[in-house]
């Protein structure tokens, strides 16, 4: 903590989770946006839940080391828990149901999680994959309570916490995607700085070691895994609340492999690369899919291609280029003033 | 006394090979005790045993008289048995500061506190600044790992096992492939090590073997071949045929 008066070594080790301003600035710009562009409201609230069902997956991918081509299977439960909680008048309060359908998910998470830890990397692509097929196929069998191929229809969803209603344009349905990304961004990065989230990363970079430090590798995988799911979940819900609809499609392949791709785009293992990745990708697609309908995911394939090629460090340091300058001279000003009293 | 470390008819068999065969051995309190023998011998065996990464087939193991032949890896840790690795073992994208925070936090069994910022409190900082210093690694602490000279990796890969404040230690070939001139921090780390860790050293390199030990074990074929202080190793002259490459009669 930042504010906390440590001295020396603490220091540096205080250091090593402090904020950084790049970090307040994106967070800045992400609130600038309930003013600026006020007719893309339904494009910036798929952002955010996207960014925080990516979130998910780097958690488990970025910091732990787990793949999974099945990240779709949580979100999916969160989806349709949220969509029933409606639609049954079950819970009506929004922030209510998301904790509902974020632990359903989490639930689902910790059991499946001692099937996903039996074996290495290609098992476990096989597994999450499996377990969302699963899914899907029981989604579909019980249409009775899912709505088979149509999906959940007629939820009408209450106010948010009972003051805010959702408007036709989307706004409140923004603002409280956004909240809700913030907030559980705030957990996660408190998680990834902690203890527990340093064995993490020790974890996905040689658990032979991690346990001959007496860190209990698969004990902390399952933790994560659960939390991930969790945090699926919720953007599960967030999907439902703000569409008002809920399909198999939560379920599918594709999106679970879309998740990959976007993570893979933003970066893995530094939190902002799942917020980045879902802006990319979302704005690409929304721009790219009015220019060329049908071939839009031939450009993404090729923003792909370009970004292995050219590398994410690269593109990082010509991004961040203008912004370090400024911050470099704002700095050396700062240092000559407090020389001269 | 209780001994730091008892083995009582170890067996590890892997197919048709006996890698280990009906070893006995124990590790007095304090002691500097070394385990040699030549190529194939089994000396990683023994130690991959002794910390959890395999399972004997038969015996058991004894730390400070309580048993852990069956406990996991991280649980003998936290028992008092910590370990090195001939090759390097370390978290490639974590910095030694970041590395020796975590071993701190993790004995301090701090591991699961998801909600708390890293060591807030002023001794573990202590402690960390400590070990970071003592094997030579402050002046490198922000960079990763990954980019450090062979011989940091070295020094903290022991720091990374020390950090666990273990009872007993198992140092596996602690200077192995380490260039001339990086061997003196390496062995002067190994010489410094706390007399109240009881350590067991598996060795090649002979000069530190009878500088360091104060016993000697020898290994032959996975069994337990000879044992005693180095001078009495020195003077054995079936020792000497075996894995100095002298004959018998000599």
């Amino acid at each position: 903590m930042p504010w906390r008066n440590r001295s020396g070594f603490g220091e540096q080790i205080a250091q090593l989770s402090r904020w950084r301003w790049g970090e307040m600035l994106f967070w800045a710009l992400a609130l600038m946006a309930i003013l600026f562009f006020e007719n893309r409201y339904l494009l910036l609230t798929e952002i955010a839940w996207l960014a925080l069902f990516v979130l998910s997956l780097d958690l488990i991918l970025g910091y732990a080391g787990i793949v999974s081509l099945g990240h779709a299977a949580f979100f999916g439960v969160g989806a349709y828990t949220a969509g029933l909680l409606a639609l049954h008048h079950i819970v009506d309060e929004p922030v209510l149901a998301l904790f509902v359908a974020g632990f359903s998910a989490m639930a689902v998470g910790f059991v499946t999680s001692f099937l996903v830890m039996r074996g290495a990397d290609l098992t476990r692509l096989m597994v999450t994959l499996g377990i969302a097929l699963l899914l899907r196929e029981l989604a579909n069998r019980f249409s009775d309570i899912t709505g088979g191929f149509d999906g959940l229809q007629g939820i009408v969803m209450e106010p948010v916490l009972g003051l805010f209603a959702f408007d036709i344009f989307g706004k409140t349905s923004f603002i409280y995607c956004l909240s809700v990304l913030f907030v559980l961004f705030l957990l996660a990065r408190r998680i990834v700085h902690s203890p527990f989230g340093l064995s993490l990363r020790a974890i996905r970079n040689n658990p032979l070691r991690a346990s001959a430090i007496g860190i209990p590798v698969n004990r902390r995988l399952v933790a994560i895994y659960t939390i991930a799911a969790f945090y699926a979940g919720v953007a599960g819900a967030l999907s439902t609340q703000s569409s008002a609809l809920a399909s198999l499609d939560v379920f599918s392949f594709d999106r679970s492999a879309d998740l990959l791709l976007v993570l893979v785009i933003g970066g893995t293992g530094y939190l902002y690369g799942g917020l980045i990745g879902a802006l990319v990708f979302k704005l690409l697609h929304d721009v790219l899919s009015s220019w060329t309908p049908q071939y839009w995911q031939f450009w993404i394939g090729l923003v792909l291609v370009m970004l292995v090629l050219i590398g994410r460090e690269r593109m990082y340091r010509w991004v961040m280029w203008g912004p370090e300058r400024i911050g470099r001279a704002l700095r050396a000003r700062g240092m000559a003033k407090e020389k001269s009293p | 006394m209780t001994a730091a470390l008892e083995i009582n008819g170890l067996v590890k068999r892997f197919g048709g090979v006996t890698a280990t065969r009906d070893l006995s051995l124990t590790v007095a309190q304090g002691a500097r005790h070394a385990l040699i023998g030549p190529n194939g011998a089994g000396k990683t065996t023994v130690v991959n045993l002794l910390a959890g990464m395999l399972r004997p087939d038969a015996g058991r193991i004894l730390l400070r008289g309580r048993d852990i032949t069956v406990l996991p890896a991280h649980a003998r840790v936290r028992a008092g048995l910590s370990r090195t690795f001939q090759i390097n073992q370390l978290f490639a994208d974590l910095t030694p500061l970041e590395t020796i925070c975590l071993a701190v936090s993790e004995r301090r069994g701090e591991g699961l506190r998801w909600w708390q910022s890293l060591l807030p409190d002023p001794a573990a900082a202590d402690e960390v600044e400590q070990l970071l210093r003592r094997f030579r690694l402050a002046d490198v602490m922000n960079v990763p790992t990954s980019h450090l000279p062979y011989g940091k990796q070295r020094l903290l890969e022991i720091a990374l096992a020390i950090a666990a404040y273990p009872k007993v230690l198992l140092l596996d070939e602690p200077a192995a492939g380490v260039p001339e001139s990086e061997r003196h921090d390496i062995l002067a780390a190994v010489a410094a090590l706390p007399r109240d860790v009881s350590v067991l050293l598996i060795e090649h390199d002979m000069n530190l073997v009878f500088s360091f030990a104060d016993r000697i074990s020898v290994l032959v074929g996975g069994a337990l071949y000879a044992e005693g202080t180095p001078d009495e190793i020195a003077r054995d002259p079936r020792v000497r045929a075996v894995y100095l490459g002298e004959p018998a009669d000599a």
